[in-house]
């Protein structure tokens, strides 16, 4: 017999990761007197994209370096018109405070010598980089800081879903992955913060868990929004990295071309002006890729040693530590060797393009009581700084919105059912293992998805997604733990299910290579420039148009076109 | 079903002379939840072959016991 667990809070975090610990910590600096509580699939100390700190923050607007409309025109025009300039601005505006915070915590960011943060050059215009050489502790400062604000926190819990009743969000379900215990939370708020969907797309390798995300970020939150009967948008501009060949971490130009290097084709020139990702980056590395120069590299055999050194420094320390020794064992060396790179499998992240779950300037979705931040919100561009930001953000218009709100009764046949769905896996411990049906579901996504987009092949795709249940009722697991892969596997036929329809109903290309259609190649402003949402609808996924929200900054999308193609070779 | 159970290589290696038996802190911290302790020998070892090559683990061990591999098909 399975035992149950309730629990009840006033507010409700679900993924104690980088915007998770920030909403908690804000939600009780709002009001300590309110019951704050983090669920977390791991251990918040080392959980989520940040496990091993980062190696800069790619999106900082600091007073004398470049000022949230800059920030805005920027975004605007790398994510192709398509945003709610309201909710990116917020970046721009509250990073700034959001920094200054951090380093008050003991979070080191790069100052010059008369103690001014030191910004790099990465993006096409303007300086939003700055480095944090020693940044691999940030999480434990994090979860120092939520102790401190005594944040309550259940780690080695999975969410699986959503609870809600007269239209509002009113608490999750989900068990513990060690002791398999069902877990009821009752809550008067719930914000989402799982991170992207990383397991969407299967890397090169064929290593299941290689993925360029944290794999335990396997869509959990795109799915359970869906299943709340929240909106989702942008699913069609996948997010699509250029990577270390083999290696699921960047090479990394955000790092080392402020001191030099650049990517280059095998013939050691330049084809990309900028090294800023985007989808146009990446789609200017496809065909590279196909032309025969390639394949590509970051250059850096050209710099003295000092600054090499120092690059290795940097990259062997944060982020992704294991680089060296993967450059170890292939015998690899920045001074004689091109770090060769290569695509990425896709994923579904806002945090680096733009798909995501549909949140405004206040982290709301549009279900009353559910708030979404970090890289499963829909904010493109997003990052690091930016899922700080509307951690912040969503912390506190939670804390907010439970003033009024009291707690409702979990209906008693939803939670049966849930349930029930959740441990049937368990009834069937000689099931296919979850390995082998998370194989070759994404197999199905790489073979079908990826683009360039051709519809006869996500036609395909569709069909073998929307009967994939079937697959996923063969599934069994012997152990929690194999539950948590088991239903980890769900999320991600759900997001393949998303990725698929939303890729097939924007008929034009746009964003690059994220969502390149071979027969429908040109980008259609006059049909096309909105939004495609998308949302479940008397247990159907309905899509639809969005309107682009009205912006607040302009921006002339005729004469300013992303264009990072470098020609002359 | 037929199950079988197949040999692989696994990319976390645990030098047991090192590993403290009180300890669980590499179990603790990884964010994929694959490591336990053998109930025989209290030895932490990797039980499910589903590691980010993140490396918390092997920073945490206070007897440096962990050794992390780039597991072998991206090696
Ligand atoms: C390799 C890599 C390099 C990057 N480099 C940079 C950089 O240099 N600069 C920069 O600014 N940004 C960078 N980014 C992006 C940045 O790290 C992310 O945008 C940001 O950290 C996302 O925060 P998040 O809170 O959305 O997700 P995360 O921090 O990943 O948090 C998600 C949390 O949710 C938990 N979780 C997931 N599912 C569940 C569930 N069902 N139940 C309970 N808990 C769950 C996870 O365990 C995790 O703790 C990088 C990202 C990666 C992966
Ligand atoms: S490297 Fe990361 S995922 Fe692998 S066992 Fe260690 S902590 Fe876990
Ligand atoms: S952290 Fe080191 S000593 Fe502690 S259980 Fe793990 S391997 Fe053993």
């Amino acid at each position: 017999m399975t035992n149950t667990q309730h629990l009840k809070t006033d507010v409700l975090v679900v993924g104690g990761g980088t915007a998770g610990t920030m909403a908690a910590i804000k939600a009780k600096q709002a009001n300590p007197e309110a019951e704050v509580l983090i669920l977390e699939k791991a251990n918040i100390r080392r959980s989520g994209a940040i496990a091993m700190g980062m190696d800069g923050v790619n999106t900082a607007v600091i007073p004398g370096n470049s000022t949230p409309e800059q920030y805005v025109r920027e975004i605007t025009i790398a994510n192709d018109g398509i945003l709610n300039q309201k909710a990116v601005y917020q970046t721009g505006k509250l990073g700034y405070e959001v920094i200054q915070e951090l380093d008050s915590w003991g979070v080191k960011f790069q100052k010059d010598t008369y103690g001014n943060y030191d910004l790099k050059q990465v993006h096409r215009v303007g300086k939003y980089v700055l480095p944090m050489p020693e940044g691999k502790d940030l999480k434990k400062i994090l979860t120092r800081q939520v102790k401190r604000h005594k944040a309550k926190v259940t780690n080695r819990v999975m969410a699986t879903r959503v609870m809600v009743k007269d239209g509002r969000a009113r608490g999750a379900v989900g068990f513990d992955v060690r002791n398999g215990d069902f877990v009821v939370i009752q809550a008067k708020a719930v914000v989402l913060c799982t991170g992207a969907c990383g397991r969407l797309g299967l890397p090169d390798s064929g290593y299941l868990y290689g993925t360029y995300e944290n794999p335990t970020n396997a869509g959990d939150g795109y799915s359970m929004a869906y299943h709340a009967g929240a909106e989702l948008t942008n699913i069609e501009c996948f997010q699509i990295n250029p990577l270390i060949k083999d290696y699921n971490g960047p090479a990394c130009a955000y790092v080392a071309s402020p001191f030099g290097a650049y990517t280059a084709n095998a013939e050691g020139h330049r084809f990309v002006s900028c090294d800023y990702w985007s989808g146009q980056m990446m789609l200017e590395i496809w065909k590279e890729l196909n032309s025969g120069k390639g394949p590509i590299q970051l250059k850096m055999t050209h710099l003295d040693e000092d600054t090499i050194s120092e690059i290795e420094s940097i990259l062997w320390a944060n982020e992704r530590p294991s680089r060296e020794r993967f450059h170890q064992s292939r015998g690899e060396n920045y001074r004689t060797h091109g770090v060769e790179m290569h695509i990425s499998e896709i994923g579904l992240c806002s945090g680096h393009s733009a798909s995501g779950v549909w949140v405004n300037e206040k982290a709301e979705t549009t279900i009353p009581g559910l708030y979404a931040a970090g890289d499963m919100a829909s904010v493109p561009h997003n990052y690091m700084i930016g899922a700080f930001v509307f951690g912040r953000l969503a912390g506190v218009a939670a804390m907010e919105y439970v003033r009024d709100v009291a707690h409702l009764e979990p209906d008693a046949d939803w939670l049966a059912a849930e349930k029930e769905r959740i441990y049937k896996p368990l009834q069937n411990p000689d099931g296919i293992p979850h390995t082998q049906v998370e194989y070759k579901l994404r197999r199905i996504v790489n073979d079908y998805l990826q683009p360039p987009k051709n519809t006869h092949k996500m036609d395909i795709a569709l069909n073998k997604f929307v009967n994939y249940h079937d697959t996923l009722d063969l599934m069994g697991a012997r152990d929690p733990h194999e539950l948590m892969r088991c239903m980890e596997v769900h999320f991600i036929r759900d997001c393949a299910e998303m990725a698929a329809r939303a890729s097939l109903y924007r008929k034009e290309s746009r964003w690059g290579l994220y969502h390149y259609r071979i027969d429908y190649p040109e980008k259609n402003n006059e049909e096309w420039f909105c939004h495609v949402n998308l949302k479940q609808e008397n247990g159907n996924m309905t899509l639809f148009k969005r309107p682009v929200e009205p912006y607040i900054v302009d921006v002339n999308l005729e004469e300013e076109v992303y264009d990072v193609k470098v020609t002359s070779k | 079903m037929a199950l079988t159970n197949q040999r692989v290589d696994v990319p976390v290696i645990v030098d047991e002379s090192k590993c403290l038996e009180k300890c669980h802190a590499c179990i603790e911290v990884c964010p994929l939840d694959v490591l336990v302790k053998n109930p025989e020998t209290g030895k932490a070892y990797m039980k499910y072959d589903e590691c980010w090559f993140c490396l918390p683990c092997e920073k945490e061990c206070p007897t440096n016991a962990i050794t992390v591999q780039i597991p072998f098909l991206l090696r």
